[in-house]
């Protein structure tokens, strides 16, 4: 199949490639204009708008963290009620792990990256994907609506029951937060199946699957991670709200039903979850460590197959989370020795790091201080992770500061020092400049000393009696201090995160321009210009190596004969991405946002009344049938050059 | 000017577009749902159980659904496969006729398991509101009627769109797979029948 003409390689077009960049620009163009915007397909479109919502939870959610950092710096200081604090604390916890983690580690670093690094021009499902994100925004707003009307979720960012229940959960509280997870988990599950079929039939001819770059792998892992542990929130969500708006009985113990069935269902999705966090995080840190160690990452299988153990393990460990709740001993034992045996190959995976590191020559650029941060922090986390998996020190620190500071040792270190790190190393990509190096440094700086500042204190006061989830304190009980120094590190992180955000202005305006491949990395997204062109590659890339542009041979094939009057793509064998059959993405539309409109109310609706999904799923299925109604002309043109696979 | 290089290109202009099973993205996605929707499944049952576990009579001071309809529906369903099954083999042929013949079969099966559907909810039994039981066996049972509905929405749609001038290889694809499909939405009736109907009867002895 292989046959040779001369194509240029180097930076400059011959007229012929201009004139093929320009038909694949007119078919790949985005609509543009105020309708143009609920239009958008295109993965790196719909990937940039994930990342900036999500980025804006999560200053949100910082902010209030900022007022409960103000509330308890003062012992029995009345900034916030009580009953605001509840409301505080629960909306940033909820917004944090649904609205901010799993959307910005999971969601738009998939959705932006992984086409680009596996060589294809979309995402696998690019309507799906819109709506994916159209939910996800609509659940977020609904969650903040409700908030603003005093209607903010304030049971805790697991809504226990019974006291979320019917009879202990008056209002519609408990009720917008079981919604916001039926929002978010749409957009999620959908993600995962996009990233799946992405990765298995999209990938550039030659990426076989010891080929597949880690952080790919990591998404992978992810993904099936979502689709296995998510139907259980699913269904305890569900339950909750049938209990409190149709009158189930799930949790109701006078009527044969039982609360523990809410946290067994819970746990089952909410200790993956963690790892959905924490596993993109760990595949940032493998990128960067490489990338800037310039050399192959060593023991790519052993990083590989950690991150697929962590991934079975994960789900065997949810009861971890429930010793305190008087389940069987010979329970408690089993889970407490698979909780400390997850911590294998997450070491395998940080010797690998440091051989990398240990062995190549090292550049320290900003991403890198992220790197090097994440391993102190999460480390950090792991061992208070050992204490708390043995069950006589989990009673005994059962919901005080010392879990508090427990999670945000591992969630800010497994999630936001490699996501600020993943900001410095993909931003000129994204944008075609480059961040400040300096204002990068001092981000870093500021954020880790502050981290640092804020939580660890939170390990002693817990360790002294603070129960978490309270909103204030007596001044005899010796906390004060302690909580003075927290609130004042949170300053830091605060000035940390400005810092961030002018960095990331300035450079929007004026930063240095990035080219193709700032770093020097390896991986395929490196190999188009910076943004992307919204076909991603002229030529849609071959592959040769696990660093597909390190191990490029001089003369690597590109792909050739797409027709470049639709959206074509190549689809390629599962386990050796040998070329199989070409297909073609569906255009931009407006169905998909129609159709999140429609499954919006219906949900929102279904918080008042049980009509809400009945009646509210006509709409839905009406401009579902609109989005998948065929077009007349693509399905000619198809039609008249189609091939059958021969059997 | 800069240097050229000699690059070799891989020619996919005869690749197949039109290809079914693993060779077919939606294939992969309808996949993708099956696993989602079978976990979810999955975890209801085993709530059922789990309920059962926290409770000592079961099901709690009333008879168990009545056999009748449940098991003609299991029968009907059984009975679609056939059809289904013809209609999916003839869409790899690109068998026009065949498949709009199977797909209005089908489409009228689909109907036929929703009227008998409509009578099951009549003979199970019990309110959703009285205890956890008929809360459990309400919801395993809403969530098989969810996806009966989704797919016969989906069948009815696709048997209307192979009567227009719109058909292409696409279509055949789809086709397959709503067959797909359908063995999920038929396989998964056989435990959740099992559970609703069977359980409290052997749980019971
Ligand atoms: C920006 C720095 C952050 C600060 C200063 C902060 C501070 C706090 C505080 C004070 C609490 C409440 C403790 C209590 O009253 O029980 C809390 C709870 C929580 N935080 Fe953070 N947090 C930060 C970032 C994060 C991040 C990045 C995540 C997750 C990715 C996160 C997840 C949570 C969760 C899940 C809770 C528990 C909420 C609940 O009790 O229901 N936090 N945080
Ligand atoms: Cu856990």
């Amino acid at each position: 199949m292989i046959t040779t003409t001369a194509i240029e390689s180097t930076a400059e077009l011959t007229e012929q490639e201009r004139a093929q960049a320009a038909r694949l620009e007119a078919v790949w163009r985005e609509p543009t204009g105020f309708w143009g915007w609920f239009k958008a397909v295109h993965h790196t479109t719909i990937g940039k708008r994930y990342a900036v919502t999500a980025f804006g939870f999560f200053l949100l959610a910082g902010l209030l963290a900022g007022g409960m950092r103000l509330q308890l710096a003062f012992p029995e200081a009345h900034i916030l009620s009580n009953d605001l604090y509840n409301q505080f604390f629960t909306m940033h916890g909820s917004t944090m792990m649904f609205l901010f983690a799993v959307p910005m580690m999971f969601e738009a670093m998939s959705v932006y990256l992984v086409p680009l690094m596996v060589g294809t021009r979309n995402i696998a499902f690019p309507r799906l994907n819109a709506y994916s994100y159209y939910l996800y925004l609509f659940g977020g707003l609904m969650f903040y609506v409700a908030f603003a009307c005093n209607t903010g979720a304030d049971r805790g960012w697991f809504s226990y029951v019974p006291l979320a229940g019917p009879d202990y959960g008056p209002g519609k509280r408990p009720d917008f937060w079981a919604q916001l997870i039926t929002f978010t988990e749409v957009s999620g599950l959908a993600v995962a199946v996009e990233t799946i079929v992405t990765v298995f039939k999209l990938r550039a001819p030659g990426m076989s699957l010891n080929r597949i770059p880690i952080f790919v792998w990591g998404q992978v892992v992810v993904a099936f991670m979502v689709i296995f542990s998510l139907p259980g929130v699913v269904l305890s969500s569900t339950m909750l709200l049938m209990d409190r708006t149709c009158n189930t009985q799930f949790f109701n113990p006078a009527a044969g039903g039982d609360v523990l069935l809410y946290q067994h269902l819970f746990w089952w999705f909410g200790h993956p979850e963690v790892y959905i966090i924490f596993i993109p995080g760990a595949a940032i840190i493998s990128t960067i460590v490489t990338s800037f160690s310039r050399r192959h990452v060593f023991g790519y299988l052993v990083l590989v197959l950690s991150l697929v153990a962590t991934g079975f393990m994960a789900f065997g460990l949810w009861v971890h989370h429930m010793f305190a709740t008087g389940i069987p001993q010979i329970a408690e034992s089993y889970f407490t020795a698979a909780s400390m045996v997850i911590a294998i190959p997450t070491g395998a995976q940080v010797f690998c790091w440091i051989a990398t590191i240990a062995t190549g020559k090292v550049v320290l650029k900003t991403p890198m201080w992220w790197a090097i941060g994440f391993f102190f922090v999460f480390i950090m986390g792991g061992m208070t992770g050992m204490f708390v998996a043995s069950v006589p020190v989990d009673l005994q620190v059962h919901d005080t500061y010392f879990v508090v500071a427990h999670f945000h040792y591992v969630l800010i270190g497994g999630a936001v020092f490699p996501l600020f790190g993943a900001i410095t190393y993909w931003f000129p990509k994204v944008t075609g400049r480059m961040l400040n190096e300096t204002l990068g440094q001092l981000t870093f700086w500021l954020f880790f000393i502050g981290f640092n500042i804020t939580f660890f204190p939170m390990h002693l006061v817990g360790i002294r009696g603070m129960p978490r989830r309270v909103y204030t304190y007596q001044p005899n009980m010796g906390w004060t201090t302690l909580n003075q120094v927290e609130s004042l590190g949170y300053v830091l992180l605060f000035l940390a995160v400005c810092v961030l955000l002018v960095n990331v202005s300035r450079s929007l305006r004026s930063g240095a321009i990035a080219g193709p491949n700032p770093w020097n990395a390896g991986t395929l997204e490196w190999a188009t210009s910076s943004p992307p062109p919204q076909y991603n590659f002229l030529h849609l890339p071959t592959v040769n190596g696990r660093e597909a542009l390190w191990d490029a041979a001089p003369n690597q094939p590109i792909v050739a004969g797409l027709p470049d009057d639709a959206r074509s793509f190549l689809i390629t064998r599962t386990l050796d991405a040998e070329p199989e059959g070409r297909d073609e993405f569906p255009g931009p539309t407006i169905w998909p946002f129609l159709a999140a409109v429609a499954t919006s109310i219906a949900f929102i609706g279904s918080i008042f009344t049980p009509w809400g999904i009945t009646i509210g799923a006509i709409p839905v299925a009406i401009t579902m049938i609109g989005w998948f109604w065929p077009e007349r002309q693509p399905a000619q043109r198809r039609r008249a050059r189609e091939i059958w696979q021969s059997e | 000017m800069a240097e050229r290089v000699e690059r070799p290109v891989l020619d996919v202009s005869r690749l197949p577009t039109v290809g079914f099973g693993s060779r077919s993205i939606t294939w992969w996605g309808i996949m993708g749902m099956m696993a989602i929707e079978g976990t979810v499944f999955v975890l209801m049952i085993a709530s059922y159980f789990y309920l059962h576990s926290r409770n000592s009579e079961w099901p709690p001071h009333r008879n168990p659904p009545d056999l009748l309809w449940g098991t003609v529906n299991l029968v009907l369903f059984l009975i679609s496969v056939v059809p289904s099954e013809w209609y999916r083999r003839r869409a790899r042929k690109g068998d026009l006729r065949a498949v709009q013949i199977g797909l209005v079969l089908v489409s009228l099966f689909g109907i036929g398991n929703v009227i008998v559907r409509y009578f099951e909810l009549w003979h199970l039994n019990t309110d959703w509101s009285i205890d956890a039981y008929g809360s459990a066996v309400w919801t395993l049972m809403g969530l098989h009627v969810l996806h009966l509905l989704t797919d016969l929405v989906d069948t009815i749609v696709l048997t209307v769109i192979f009567f227009t001038p719109l058909v292409e290889g696409k279509r055949f694809q789809d086709a397959e797979e709503n067959a797909a499909y359908w063995y999920f939405v038929v396989g998964f009736w056989i435990p959740i029948y099992l559970v609703i109907y069977w359980a409290p009867r052997w749980l019971h002895a």
